[in-house]
């Protein structure tokens, strides 16, 4: 059956942290965590979510969780899921919550290592398209576009110079079992993505857009109402990798205004016409591809 | 298990553990004090459709007889159930 909010295992796992209120980073792992259950081994490099789970003696989890280093969240899952299989324990999921730079700039080498390796864990990409944790710096994974305190907007420099890196698909050209796209806006795909990564064997890798309000620039009830029209705009997308082949999981009837979506947000809202169309451009020309090559369900 | 709030605050080194790591789920302070404004339910317009409860990024909403409640202790007052919620059961009251 497929899980809703009805059926989601009512204990929490994550509770009492101190994320920014209306946190969409949080509010993946919780719902994760949930899906997971109590035996999930959740692993967390620096960034938001260690920093707000692990307070000592504030411990927000209350399963097994461990603070690895910044470039080591694969690598410290690998070890996890090595010593408990040596240990005859079975019944258990190596968890992993990036941030997208620890995933996509700081962690990526270890990250492809295990996928190489074809290790039995589950890795997320908790994307909030900054280091909101140190105070929105750009990562590899922030918009064309975006302000973020290393990538002002000024007369000359209109925020981030480079498109955001498409990490879901490098990490599908590593031949991986389960590779997927997901967004805390659309929380019952997300919850069976989860739901279906953990019945797989080896190395799953999904891909959770999650936004930041502090970071963001929007008002702190409107993360998930964001997290959902960055989907329905066409700047995200729905999406598995499994068996070589990708499918959409869900195709917009007709995308919403972009340029709505981006000025709802300080911190694209010094973009001028010419930079919508840029980045307009960009996603019609993803989405010819997509509709070219992907299955669409 | 739920992470919940202790009694026992370690003061002292003495009571810090040798070893890095520590026990889970163990809760010390509450998030209250952050919030500026408070959701409050509406049981009567309440369908118990339990997406403010999905949706909470604390997971402060619980079932509740079949609709929903709110652990005040560690609600920050985002007011993400207010904008989820359908049948507009939840309002945001300021806090005195």
């Amino acid at each position: 059956m497929a899980l809703n909010a009805k059926s989601l295992n009512e204990e929490e796992y994550f509770y009492g942290h101190k994320a920014c209120a209306g946190c969409g980073g949080s509010l993946a792992v919780r719902i994760a965590l949930k899906v997971l259950g109590e035996k999930a081994v959740a692993v967390l490099p620096a960034g938001c979510m260690s920093a707000v789970g692990f307070n000592f003696p504030q411990l927000c989890f209350s399963n097994n969780a461990i603070i690895s280093t910044f470039a080591g969240t694969a690598s410290m899952l690998t070890g996890i899921e090595a010593g408990l299989r040596a240990q005859g324990i079975t019944d258990f999921h190596a968890v992993g919550f990036a941030g997208d730079g620890g995933t996509a700039d700081i962690g990526l080498q270890a990250l492809s290592g295990a996928i190489d390796r074809n290790d039995n864990i589950l890795y997320i990409c908790y994307d909030n398209e900054a280091y909101m944790n140190t105070g929105i710096q750009k990562s590899s994974l922030t918009p064309f576009g975006a302000k973020t305190t290393t990538t002002p907007a000024g007369k000359n420099i209109h925020g981030n110079l480079r498109p955001k890196k498409n990490m879901f698909e490098i990490v599908a050209a590593h031949d991986i079992p389960y590779a997927a796209t997901a967004s805390v806006g659309y929380m019952n795909d997300f919850m069976n993505k989860l739901e279906k990564a953990s019945r797989i064997q080896g190395t799953k890798y999904i891909h959770v857009i999650a936004p930041c309000p502090t970071g963001w620039g929007v008002e702190t009830d409107s993360t998930v109402e964001i997290a959902k029209e960055v989907v329905d705009c066409g700047l995200w997308y729905l999406a598995e990798y499994e068996n070589g082949g990708y499918t959409l999981n869900y195709k917009p009837k007709e995308f919403t205004d972009v340029r709505e979506y981006l000025q709802k947000q300080g911190r694209f809202r010094h973009l001028s016409d010419n930079y919508i169309e840029i980045i307009k451009d960009s996603r019609d020309k993803k989405w010819e591809k997509i509709n070219q090559n992907w299955r669409i369900k | 298990m739920k992470p919940y709030l202790r009694d026992k605050i370690p003061q002292s080194l003495s009571e810090i553990p040798d070893a890095p790591s520590y026990e889970a789920g163990y809760l010390v302070t509450k998030n209250a004090g952050w919030r500026n404004v408070r959701p409050v339910i509406n049981l009567d317009k309440c369908v118990g459709c339990l997406q403010c409860y999905l949706y909470c990024p604390d997971g402060v909403i619980f079932k509740e007889n079949g609709k929903v409640g709110i652990d005040y202790n560690f609600c920050k007052g985002c007011g993400i159930c207010r904008k989820i919620c359908k049948t507009g059961a939840i309002e945001m009251e300021a806090e005195k």
